[in-house]
């Protein structure tokens, strides 16, 4: 069976499936793991020094904007000292410490007044028309007269336009003064607007009522204003007073909020940030990460599906050849009992063969001096024990045969002189090939290496190719060179007949157990197999070469290993 | 030729019976024993005795025990080893104690009868010489 259509046998299948699945799962573990907590101790490390960015810079910007009103308070505050309450009633006065406010910090200031304890703007230096304006119903002016100094929240007033002011209360005749400085809503606004990171980060100021203090760069939904305050009690406050949070707008975007009291609670100092823009060199390093890991993975797939078929059809090949082995043990097992089996029958057999053979020999004998008056009767007897002696030599050579097939040879390894066993073997067979008018010629190489093998086995191989050469020589005769050579560290015996020849149909079959050409009874097909199984053994390598009506070759090839 | 003593040992009665009427038909003088131990002790008694063939596989005594013990104790007497279960191996074993030859039964009685006279011939040549050299080592102590 060939090994692609091996592999589709649902166990080498559900194998590949395994592997490719334990491949994957053995893969993908550790570098989800690794990954994730790489990315994910990334991912707080980022947000943490994006916070501590964000905080650093909401907290420079309170301290800013903090500053700046502390300083405008303190302007009005020394003018409020430096100045009785009749020079500040001179309009002369004012318009120069306004003037001297503006060399000084621009348009910042806009106006200055004074304004009595009836709410009622005594003097005033500034662009509108401001005298004798009054304020005594106004919130801010309620305030300011019960407070020392006091900062008010951005409001339209009676000039329609954006601004806040900054009071301080004096005190003449023990009646209440109060020193006003209006601050241009545009310089203020300026210190806000400046607080800008990425595309979307930008900051505002509401006061506790919810009204912007400052203009927003991008439009804010009024409706979430509420929830801005309720977000700064809920979110995560650091000890430098402010306010992490995260909130979704309407359109679901999440947005990141950094918040912060200013002007002593009175207003709320809010960065806000969208969160994909805060956080995009983050996301983007995610998405690089997820990429990476997704190539990464998409290889190990490649990787597992290809490893894992090229493993398993390395397992169906071994499979395949442990099979086959199996098939060779169970074969030799088969033989092996084949060969006990026989070598009791054969042992058994020729006891009983022996005493028929005789006993017809003996009956032979007795003819011989019988004088017969019927003479087709004697020579039917005669026929009759000829054919005894006939078939009860046909049994030994089959008994023979098997009992050189199954008995168990010695294979312990010795020194074997090959040029002598040859001269061993040619002393063995002398006598048959004599008989069969053969001639048995040698030609042996001198100095040839002492092998290390078992005596008797390379010895039964050499007596198995003569015999079977002088089997094929029986009829007519002929000649048998036995030689020995050394050719590339090998050891070749080569036994040489002038014989008949060997069919090329039968050559590739000649060395299979119980393939025989001769006659039915002569040979048992076990010889050849017989010493193809021990020259395998030995490490070496058994051929035949042969050729019609000129011959057969045989060629014994044993390695001269270390151990020879 | 003078007739030539043989004697046949095996476990196996016919044919040890029929192998010994054969050898007698061919003018050979014959005896037997089913044993190794029976074997030795005849040839202990009968000193003509020249050549034995001795079965290998015996219940009692192995052939090869035998021919050690007849080697040792009567070398000039020649032993041809018979076998049910001829073996390269048992063939070898034999011829290197000393066996003159070995058969296979069933063996031809043609083969048999000229491997006897071969091992007789042997071992009448053996006592020609053994004969010669102690007439010679007479002669030399006479003169």
């Amino acid at each position: 069976m060939n090994q692609p259509r091996r592999l589709k046998e649902p166990y080498y299948k559900s194998l590949i499936s395994k592997m490719i699945f334990i491949f994957i799962a053995v893969s993908f573990a550790p570098l989800f793991i690794v990954s994730g907590t790489i990315l994910n101790q990334f991912s707080i490390s980022y947000k943490e020094k994006s916070d501590a960015h964000l905080g650093e810079l909401v907290l420079k910007h309170r301290q800013n904007i903090d500053g700046f009103l502390m300083e405008k308070l303190n302007n009005i505050r020394f003018m409020a000292k430096f100045f009785s309450i009749e020079e500040l009633n001179k309009k002369g006065v004012l318009r120069n410490n306004l003037d001297a406010l503006k060399t000084e910090y621009g348009s910042v200031f806009e106006d200055l007044g004074l304004i009595n304890e009836q709410g009622i703007q005594t003097t005033y230096a500034g662009p509108f028309k401001l005298e004798n304006a009054r304020y005594s119903d106004s919130e801010w002016f309620i305030k300011a007269i019960s407070n020392d100094y006091f900062i008010s929240d951005v409001f339209l007033g009676l000039r329609g336009t954006p601004h806040f002011i900054i009071t301080v209360r004096l005190k003449s005749d023990g009646k209440p003064w109060i020193l006003r400085a209006t601050i241009n809503f545009a310089a203020f606004n300026s210190l806000v607007e400046n607080l800008r990171i990425g595309k979307t980060g930008f900051a505002f100021i509401l006061n506790n009522m919810g009204e912007f203090q400052s203009k927003p760069v991008f439009e804010i939904d009024h409706e979430k204003i509420n929830s801005f305050y309720k977000l700064i009690q809920e979110g995560r406050k650091t000890k430098e007073g402010l306010f992490f949070s995260e909130m979704a707008d309407d359109s679901g975007r999440e947005n990141l909020y950094v918040a912060s009291l200013i002007k002593n609670g009175d207003w709320i100092l809010i960065y806000q940030q969208d969160k994909s823009d805060a956080f995009a060199d983050l996301t983007h390093a995610k998405k690089m990460a997820i990429f990476i890991i997704l190539l990464g993975g998409i290889v190990i797939i490649i990787t597992a599906f290809f490893l894992s078929k090229w493993m398993v059809t390395r397992i169906a090949l071994a499979d395949r050849e442990k099979e086959l082995m199996n098939q060779q043990v169970i074969e030799t097992g088969k033989l092996a009992s084949l060969g006990e089996l026989a070598a009791g029958i054969a042992h058994e057999i020729n006891n009983p063969v022996a005493i028929m053979v005789e006993e017809a020999g003996w009956v032979r004998d007795i003819m011989e001096d019988e004088k017969f008056s019927n003479k087709e009767n004697k020579d039917e007897i005669e026929r009759a024990l000829t054919q005894i002696k006939t078939q009860g030599k046909r049994c030994r050579e089959i008994t023979q045969k098997l009992l050189s097939f199954a008995r168990k040879t010695d294979t312990s390894k010795e020194d074997v002189r090959i040029n002598e066993l040859i001269k061993d073997v040619i002393g063995f067979c002398a006598q048959r090939a004599k008989f069969s008018n053969v001639v048995i010629v040698s030609k042996l190489q001198e100095n040839l290496p002492v092998m290390r093998l078992s005596h008797t086995e390379i010895q039964q191989v050499l007596l198995n190719l003569m015999s079977n050469a002088l089997d094929s020589l029986e009829k007519r005769g002929g000649n048998i060179t036995l030689s020995s050579a050394l050719e590339d560290n090998e050891v070749v015996i080569s036994v040489e007949d002038d014989g008949p020849g060997i069919p090329r149909s039968n050559l590739g079959r000649i060395f299979d157990p119980f393939f025989t050409t001769k006659p039915v009874g002569k040979g048992t097909g076990l010889g050849l197999s017989i010493c193809y199984g021990i020259v395998k053994e030995m490490g070496g390598e058994i051929t035949v070469r042969s050729v019609i009506d000129a011959g057969t070759t045989f060629h014994v090839r044993l390695p001269c290993t270390k151990n020879n | 030729m003078k007739m030539v003593n043989v004697l046949l040992v095996d476990d196996e009665i016919p044919f040890l019976e029929t192998m010994t009427k054969r050898l007698a038909k061919r003018e050979f003088i014959t005896a037997s024993a089913s044993g190794a131990s029976e074997a030795i002790k005849l040839i202990e008694k009968n000193s003509d005795i020249e050549v034995v063939i001795l079965d290998v596989k015996m219940p009692e005594m192995d052939g090869l025990s035998a021919l050690k013990i007849i080697r040792q104790r009567f070398p000039l007497v020649e032993v041809i080893m018979l076998t049910g279960h001829a073996t390269i191996e048992s063939a070898i074993e034999g011829m290197k104690h000393g066996a003159f030859d070995y058969l296979m039964k069933p063996c031809d009685m043609d083969q048999l009868v000229s491997k006897v006279r071969e091992a007789a011939m042997k071992k009448r040549r053996h006592d020609e010489k053994i004969l010669e050299a102690e007439l010679k080592k007479i002669t030399t102590s006479r003169i």
